[in-house]
C-alpha cells in the first residue's frame, strides 16, 4: 500500500512527444483508471510507472521515494498484462511464484505463497497445468495471482479484461473490485472501456493525445465533464450537444434554441460566470436520460424539469429503457425513456428537460462554462 | 494428414483422372532421379570388384559383400596414410560437435538481444549480420587463413571449428531472430517485473521455448558443416582433416584397378551421418519451419 505521484512526466520519442506534462496524485489505497483512446499515452504512462519506458521529464514517486531511476523489480510493483504474459513453458504454480525464485526465497516459503494466492483466487485445481491448457478466464486469474503473490506497493493493469468474453469480463471486473476492496492495495489500471472506468475507479484520469482532460471520481467525470471530450467519451448514448444562444427571460438566463420563442430554455443554477456569455454562442449538453416523457406529477414537484414539445423520429427500445431520437426546435437529440411511455413514431409528444443537470461549453475552446 | 488429402477437391471425370495420373507419374520420375544414384551408390558398394567389372551398372549384387565398407573405413589409403576413412570420420565429429554447439548458442543470444533488448541501430546491426549470409565463402579464405595464422590456429581443428562458427552465426541469428520476433515481448516486461535479469530470461524463458527453432538451427548447421569440402580443404592440413577432404583423396589417390566399390562405400560413409539426422530429426525440422507464435 503506498502512494504513487505523478509530477510534469514528459514522454518523448525523437522530436514526437507523447505525454505532455502529466501530474497525478494518489493516496493510500486508491483505484485509479486511466482512460482514453488507443494512442492517447496512456499505456505509455502505466510503462512509465513499471519502469519498462524511461521518463524524459519529471518525475514518479512511489510512497514518497523517487523511482525514475529505479530498476522495475525494485519499484515494488506488479503488473497485470493485456497479453497475461504467462510463460508458456512453466507451470500455473511456476508461473505465479517466479518473481519469488528470481528473488531468492526458498522453496517451501515460496510454495506456501503461491498457495495462498491459488487459494484466494480459487485456481488451487490448477497449480500443475502449463498456460496452454487453460481457459480465457483461468489464465487472467493465474496472471493477477503473479502479480498478487508478492504483495507490492501498487498494482498496475494493462487492459487487463480487453481479451475476454463479454460476460466473462463483466465477472472478471466485479472480482477485481471485490479484490481491491479485499487488499486496499493502490491500484493504476489502464482501460478503453468506460464502463470498465466507471464502475472501478475511485477516480478516473481521462487523457487525449498526451494531455489529462480531467481527473476526478467518476460520478464527477459523468455529471460535469471538463470539457466536450470528456462528456463524449463517457456514457453511452452519449451526451447531448445542442447550439444555442445565452439570453435571459425576465431575471431568469437560459439558453435559446431555434428560432422560435418555445426554443428557450431557463437554466436551474446558472453557472457564476454565465452572466458574462449573455447574448453569446454556447453548446448545452443534456445526457440522454435528462430528458424523458413528460409527467406533470413529477415536473410539479421539480422546479428544473422545463416542458418541452418533441417530434419523435426513431425508438430504439434496449428492454431496460428505450433510446428515442426526437426533435427539439430543429435539432435532433437523444432521450432516454421508459419502456411505459408509449410515444408513437412520427408523433408529437411532451417531454420534460431536467436544467439542473444540464452542462454548457464554450464552442470554441469546448470547455465547461 | 487428412486435412492434407481433403484440402484438394475430389477428382470427377475422365479428364481429372488422367491429370491426376499425370500428376502421379511426374512425381515418380522425379523420385527415381534422385534416389537411382543413391541405389546405384549402395549397390555397387557390396559388390565385389569382379561383379562390377561384368555385370550390369544397375543390377543388384549377386554375391553381397561388406568387404569394401571395412576396407574403406579403417585400410584404405588416403594419400600415404593407410587408415581409411575413420580417423578423419572422427576429424568431423570432433569439428562438427563444438561447431554446432557453439553457433547454436551465440545464434539464440544474439537473435535474443536483437529482438527483446531492442538497442539503437539494432535493425543495422541485424541487416549487417544478414548480409554475412549472403557472402560466398570463397571470399573469406584469403582473409580468415591470415586471421587463423595470426591466432596460430592454422591447420587445427580449433581453427577450422572457429571458421564454421563465424561462419555460421550469420544463418542461427537469422533463424533465432525472426523465431523470437513472434514470441512476445510482454514475457519479456513480465519477467523484468519479476525481477529475471538478461540471462535468467534467456535461459529459464526463451530457451525452453525454443525447441523448434533449435531443431531446425541444428540440422542445418550440422549438415552445413559436415558437408563442407572448401574450408576442411583450405584450413586443415594432413592428419586434421574432415572427412569430406579425405574422400576426394580416397578417391583420387586409387593406384591401379579403380576400387569402385571402396569409393562408393567411402562415399557412403561421408555422407551417412547427414542422412541419420534428417531420417531422426527430419519431423521436427518441418514443424520448425513452419512453427508461428507461441501463444501464451
Amino acid at each position: 500500500m503506498a502512494t504513487l505521484s505523478i509530477n510534469n512526466v514528459r514522454k518523448q520519442y525523437g522530436s514526437v512527444e507523447v505525454l505532455k506534462g502529466i501530474d497525478l496524485d494518489l493516496t493510500d489505497g486508491e483505484f485509479l483508471v486511466l482512460l482514453g483512446p488507443s494512442g492517447c499515452g496512456k499505456s505509455t504512462l502505466l510503462n512509465m510507472i513499471a519502469g519498462l519506458e524511461t521518463i524524459s521529464a519529471g518525475e514518479i514517486r512511489i510512497d514518497q521515494r523517487v523511482v525514475n531511476e529505479v530498476h522495475p523489480k525494485d519499484r515494488d510493483i506488479a503488473m497485470v498484462f493485456q497479453s497475461y504474459a504467462l510463460y508458456p513453458n512453466m507451470t500455473v504454480a511456476r508461473n505465479i511464484g517466479f518473481s519469488l525464485e528470481m528473488r531468492g526465497q526458498a522453496k517451501p516459503e515460496r510454495e506456501g505463497a503461491v498457495r495462498r494466492v491459488a487459494k484466494l483466487l480459487q485456481i488451487e485445481h490448477l497449480l500443475d497445468r502449463k498456460p496452454a491448457q487453460l481457459s480465457g478466464g483461468q489464465r487472467q486469474r493465474v496472471a493477477m495471482g503473479r502479480a498478487l503473490v508478492r504483495d507490492p506497493k501498487v498494482f498496475l493493469f494493462d487492459e487487463p479484461l480487453s481479451n475476454l468474453d463479454a460476460k466473462l469480463r463483466v465477472d472478471m471486473r466485479t472480482e477485481i473490485k471485490k479484490l481491491h476492496q479485499r487488499l486496499g492495495t493502490t491500484v493504476v489500471y489502464v482501460t478503453h472501456d468506460q464502463i470498465e472506468a466507471m464502475t472501478l475507479a475511485s477516480r478516473i484520469a481521462i487523457m487525449k493525445e498526451g494531455v489529462v482532460q480531467q481527473f476526478a471520481p467518476p460520478q464527477e467525470v459523468y455529471e460535469r465533464p471538463a470539457n466536450m471530450y470528456v462528456a463524449s467519451f463517457i456514457g453511452s448514448p452519449t451526451m447531448n450537444f445542442v447550439r444555442g444562444t445565452l439570453s435571459a427571460e425576465g431575471d431568469r438566463l437560459g439558453v435559446s434554441i431555434g428560432r422560435e420563442r418555445s426554443g428557450f430554455l431557463p437554466l436551474f443554477q446558472a453557472p457564476e460566470q454565465a452572466g458574462s456569455w449573455l447574448g453569446q454562442e454556447v453548446i448545452l449538453g443534456i445526457r440522454p436520460e435528462a430528458i424523458t416523457c413528460y409527467d406533470p406529477a413529477i415536473a410539479a414537484g421539480n422546479p428544473a424539469l422545463v416542458k418541452v414539445a418533441c417530434g419523435v423520429n426513431v425508438l430504439e427500445p434496449t428492454g431496460a429503457d428505450t433510446i428515442t431520437y426526437v426533435e427539439l426546435n430543429g435539432h435532433e437529440v437523444v432521450a432516454r425513456i421508459k419502456p411505459s411511455d408509449r410515444v408513437a413514431e412520427g408523433g408529437t409528444a411532451d417531454f420534460m428537460i431536467d436544467m439542473a443537470r444540464a452542462n454548457l461549453f464554450d464552442p470554441k475552446t469546448e470547455q465547461r462554462i | 494428414m487428412s486435412s492434407l488429402t481433403s484440402a484438394l477437391p475430389p477428382a470427377h471425370g475422365t479428364g481429372a483422372r488422367i491429370a491426376r495420373w499425370g500428376l502421379y507419374l511426374i512425381l515418380l520420375l522425379f523420385a527415381a532421379y534422385y534416389l537411382l544414384p543413391l541405389l546405384l551408390m549402395i549397390a555397387t558398394s557390396f559388390k565385389s570388384p569382379e561383379e562390377i567389372r561384368t555385370g550390369s551398372l544397375l543390377s543388384l549384387p549377386r554375391d553381397f559383400s561388406l568387404d569394401a565398407w571395412s576396407y574403406a573405413w579403417n585400410r584404405a589409403c588416403i594419400g600415404a596414410d593407410c587408415r581409411g576413412m575413420a580417423p578423419y570420420f572422427l576429424n568431423s565429429l570432433v569439428i562438427v560437435g563444438p561447431a554446432v554447439v557453439i553457433s547454436t548458442f551465440f545464434g539464440a543470444l544474439n537473435g535474443y538481444a536483437l529482438t527483446k533488448w531492442r538497442f539503437r541501430g539494432a535493425n543495422i546491426v541485424f541487416g549487417m549480420i544478414l548480409f554475412g549470409s549472403f557472402l560466398p565463402s570463397q571470399v573469406i579464405l584469403l582473409p580468415m587463413a591470415q586471421t587463423l595464422g595470426f591466432l596460430g590456429l592454422a591447420g587445427s581443428a580449433g581453427g577450422l571449428i572457429l571458421v564454421h562458427v563465424v561462419y555460421g552465426l550469420a544463418f542461427t541469428t537469422l533463424f533465432f531472430r525472426n523465431y523470437y520476433v513472434s514470441i512476445p515481448d510482454d514475457l519479456v516486461k513480465a519477467a523484468t517485473i519479476d525481477g529475471a535479469g538478461f540471462f535468467q530470461i534467456f535461459t529459464k524463458i526463451m530457451l525452453p521455448l525454443s525447441l523448434p527453432i533449435l531443431v531446425v538451427t541444428i540440422i542445418w548447421q550440422f549438415t552445413q558443416i559436415w558437408n563442407d569440402f572448401l574450408f576442411g580443404a583450405s584450413f586443415a592440413a594432413g592428419g586434421a582433416q574432415p572427412v569430406t577432404v579425405a574422400l576426394n583423396n580416397l578417391v583420387n589417390t586409387t593406384t591401379g584397378v579403380k576400387q569402385y566399390n571402396v569409393d562408393m562405400a567411402a562415399a557412403m560413409i561421408a555422407g551417412l551421418p547427414t542422412l541419420v539426422v534428417y531420417v531422426l530429426a527430419g519431423k521436427y525440422f518441418i514443424r520448425g519451419l513452419t512453427a508461428g507464435s507461441v501463444k501464451g
